[in-house]
């Protein structure tokens, strides 16, 4: 089913006699989803695009390509560098804003722009009744009521179907370095990574690759601005590491691909397993990774976000145990949960809560259960 | 303001209520005397007030946990009040509630500046948080103008936000979890010192529901390094429009300032009156700050004044030392002080989309002259946070609703242009009635259906946010 309207997307979940498996482009299956596909491909265009007042408002099922070209015309960015899954899932298809907002996508910006959610300012969705709702708008600060727009990012289409979504965009910056620190080891690198963002530099990503492209550990710190103060911070996080081995990258297209590859956790692509993330304290981090033996690991996020290759199978939370944060099986199968459980009394409110968005129960009945 | 009529089942029992909240709260935590509940009949929208049943100061997550089970079992309202600074009623009590007040809960609990994050409990200050983490050079990036006084529990039920969210965003975006009692007295943890939520982000709509879905006892907030340097310059235009299209040409160029803070002419002139600052006499006033290392503020002052210079200015002014710096700051930060010694006023809080800014601001003017009151400007330009500030006396009979009718003709303006009822301030019971103005029966009625999940008898601040009719059917079933 691929409705071409917001009404028609309405009728068709009103008169959904079972469960919907919601599809944007189809690129993020993460988690088990059953049920007739509902795509909202159908549901495309930029609605709005105000460079001057930082907004941009789109239907769910725009590919974000065609958003990116947008905002590059005017010099601006998405600021929270969302992950691309397409390589670590081996999904095909094309990413869309419905798709990356229900999955709250977000990459190595994180740490210093905020997620995301942090750039979603207003959203207009299909609950599972068939209501067409709103929530939100399309200005920077609005405490208008609750807060729903939070909500529906990073729900996985479990309350609604997203139809429309406002975004606060940011002036992309007119240049980038990367501070590269070599041979740090797991333990290490969380400590590095926490000088540099508690420094005033204003660290814009921090990643650590235990097997870094030359097949030894990479530290990677990002700098972004205007290009005096790039150049400047860059010298200053080179101070602050004197007597390590530290190399500054100022080439943009290899900074580019540096921080892709981070934000796709490219190198798990072409590796067998199940790939679980770890969300954490970053100096939980080391102690983490070593309780879970992982084949491979990558810490974005300051050490915060660990991305961890397992044997297929494998119940990353056994090994896990109890630790303050969550884990999801982004790739795999295997019998433990893929959205990490939840306290009972906070279950109980998450149950709440869909089974009043979504009484019957159609809308991706399978995920974040 | 119409409020609900108190449950006389709930005042008839009062002494029992009373009883059985001293039996788990020490003496002087129950304030019942009516000369000492005053103190708590009303916040800053002080217009309207009532006296509560009585007042309990916790002093931790327990015995709030204590406090709502009885609140609970016994049917009885419960107000939640941080410091009482809010300027949209959200704390105003009914006779018939309990008033529960965090001031009383205001340690550090944990600094941690290797992960960067502080865990207060709730009642501590805005800026004490701050304070807390000076030392290493952090700070705590949301600013509301009341910063000195208000607490992180109210900043976390209105989302607040201050001068600098341009750039650092307002509470919800530097929020990492909280400790937060529900109305039955369970004790819930939502997020921590992590960085994004792993179920449905719940703390996203705790943030900001006004106090009606739990009462929040602590906060992990996000710390951040503060910048090596900042530094203002002040601009004065002939119009509201260049300076409004001056906003807009800065935000184009790939500038992000920290703040861009806009005053009209009566505003400019209140407050010179008031402060001294040397505020140049114009039409409206700019002051724009950057900051970031000495590099970093050239180069972006270099290209503001750049723009700035294209839209004939009546005076440019680069802060050239500290002293400077805070006199630019001084009159703005002055401003409703100084409104207030030569005026009653009420404060609105609309936000509009920046291109909208000089439609709305002449229609103001317009309105103005049509309503005869008239109506100073300051807002947050740069993320279009209007508070135009409405004269009137409040000596005489009629003003107040004339000004209140007036003040509801500029917001439903803002949500005509594409913008909201309330940027910072939250919509209390001031723009309860408005909500239907901005969102349909179908989205209010999905707001409410997040009540019902967190607090299915409707107990917590339950005449706010909601207009009053909308609400009624909920409230009723719930007092049965």
């Amino acid at each position: 089913m691929r409705p071409e309207t917001e009404a028609e997307l309405a009728e068709t979940i009103k008169a959904a006699s079972g469960p919907l498996r919601l599809r944007g482009g189809g690129t993020r299956a993460v988690g088990r989803s059953t049920g007739e596909v509902l795509e909202t491909g159908g549901l495309s265009g930029i609605v709005l695009y105000e460079p001057g007042a930082l907004t941009l408002v789109a239907r769910a099922g725009t590919p974000l390509a065609e958003i990116e070209a947008a905002l590059e015309a005017e010099g601006q960015r998405l600021p929270f560098e969302p992950m691309d899954h397409r390589g670590l899932l081996g999904t095909t298809g094309a990413p869309t804003v419905g798709g990356m907002a229900a999955a709250n996508a977000s990459g190595p910006r994180r740490v210093q722009a905020g997620a995301c959610r942090d750039y979603m300012l207003g959203v207009r969705f299909v609950d599972g009744a068939g209501q067409i709702l709103r929530n939100g708008g399309r200005v920077m600060k609005n405490v208008t009521g609750y807060d729903l727009v939070k909500l529906m990012a990073g729900s996985w289409g479990t309350l609604g179907v997203l139809t429309e979504v406002a975004f606060k965009v940011l002036p992309k910056p007119e240049a980038v370095a990367s501070v590269l620190l070599d041979g740090l080891t797991q333990e290490a690198a969380p400590d590095a990574m926490a000088r540099a963002l508690g420094s005033p530099f204003d660290i814009s990503g921090a990643a650590h690759l235990p097997e870094g492209p030359e097949g030894t550990p990479l530290t990677l710190l990002r700098v972004e601005g205007f290009a005096e103060s790039v150049a400047y911070r860059a010298e200053r996080l080179r101070d602050l590491f004197a007597g390590s081995a530290v190399r500054i990258e100022t080439d943009p297209k290899r900074n580019a691909a540096l921080w892709r590859d981070i934000r796709d956790v490219a190198p798990f692509h072409t590796r067998a397993g199940d790939v679980w993330r770890i969300s954490c304290k970053p100096s939980d981090g080391p102690e983490l990774a070593a309780r879970l033996g992982a084949e491979a690991t990558l810490f974005d996020w300051g050490g915060g976000l660990i991305w961890a290759l397992l044997p297929e199978g494998s119940d990353a939370r056994a090994r896990l145990g109890t630790f303050g944060g969550h884990a999801t099986r982004v790739r795999g199968e295997g019998e433990s949960p893929v959205f990490q459980p939840e306290p009972a009394p906070v279950a109980a409110l998450s149950r709440g809560l869909r089974a009043r968005f979504d009484p019957r129960g159609v809308l991706n009945p399978g995920l974040m259960a | 303001m119409q409020m609900p009529e108190p449950d006389t089942r709930v005042l008839s029992r009062k002494a029992q209520i009373v009883a059985r909240l001293r039996a788990v709260l020490p003496d002087d935590a129950v304030i019942e005397d009516p000369a000492e509940t005053r103190a708590y009949e009303c916040d800053a929208l002080t217009a309207y007030r009532c006296p509560p049943l009585c007042a309990v100061l916790p002093a931790s997550t327990e015995e709030v946990s204590a406090v709502l089970t009885i609140c609970h079992e016994e049917g009885v309202p419960v107000v939640p009040r941080g410091s009482g600074t809010s300027l949209a009623g959200g704390a105003l009590p009914t006779a018939d509630s309990v008033i529960l007040g965090v001031a009383r809960m205001n340690e550090v609990l944990e600094t941690d500046y290797a992960n960067r994050f502080i865990r207060v409990q709730t009642g501590r200050t805005n800026l004490s948080v701050s304070g807390a983490v000076e030392e290493e050079e952090f700070f705590y990036a949301p600013d509301p103008s009341s910063q000195l006084a208000c607490a992180i529990a109210g900043n976390i039920a209105m989302n607040s936000g201050g001068a600098h969210c341009l750039k650092y965003g307002v509470t919800t975006n530097n929020l990492l979890g909280v400790t937060m009692v529900l109305m039955d007295g369970t004790v819930i943890e939502l997020g921590g010192a992590h960085l994004d939520a792993g179920g449905l982000d719940l703390l996203g709509v705790v943030c900001g529901s006004e106090g009606q879905l739990g009462v929040v006892t602590e906060a992990t907030l996000r710390i951040l390094r503060k910048p090596e340097g900042a530094r203002p310059v002040l601009m004065g235009f002939g119009s509201n429009e260049v300076a409004g299209e001056c906003v807009s040409d800065i935000i184009k160029a790939g500038v992000l300032p920290v703040a861009i803070e806009f005053m009209d002419r009566p505003c400019i002139e209140a407050c010179e009156a008031f402060a001294h600052a040397g505020y140049p006499d114009c039409e409206a006033l700019l002051i724009v700050e950057v900051e970031g290392s000495e590099a970093e503020i050239a180069e972006q002052l270099g290209l503001i004044l750049q723009i700035a210079r294209r839209h004939d200015p009546v005076e440019l002014r680069e802060a050239q030392d500290a002293d400077e710096a805070a006199r630019i700051w001084l009159g703005r930060k002055s401003a409703f002080g100084a409104m207030g010694q030569i005026n009653d006023y009420m404060c609105l809080d609309g936000t509009i989309p920046v291109s909208a800014l000089p439609l709305v601001l002449r229609r103001i003017g317009e309105m103005s002259a049509e309503f005869g009151l008239g109506v100073a400007n300051v807002f947050h330009a740069g993320d279009g946070n209007m508070h135009p500030l409405i004269l009137f006396d409040a000596n005489k009979p009629g003003d107040l609703e004339l000004c209140e009718r007036f003040g509801a003709e500029i917001l439903k303006l803002c949500v005509e242009v594409g913008g909201c009822l309330t940027g910072e301030h939250g919509v209390g019971i001031e723009k309860r009635d408005l909500m239907t103005v901005q969102y349909g029966a179908a989205d209010l009625e999905v707001q409410m259906a997040v009540k019902d999940v967190f607090d299915p008898e409707w107990l917590l601040n339950p005449a706010k946010v909601f207009p009053l009719d909308v609400s009624a059917a909920r409230r009723v079933v719930a007092a049965e």
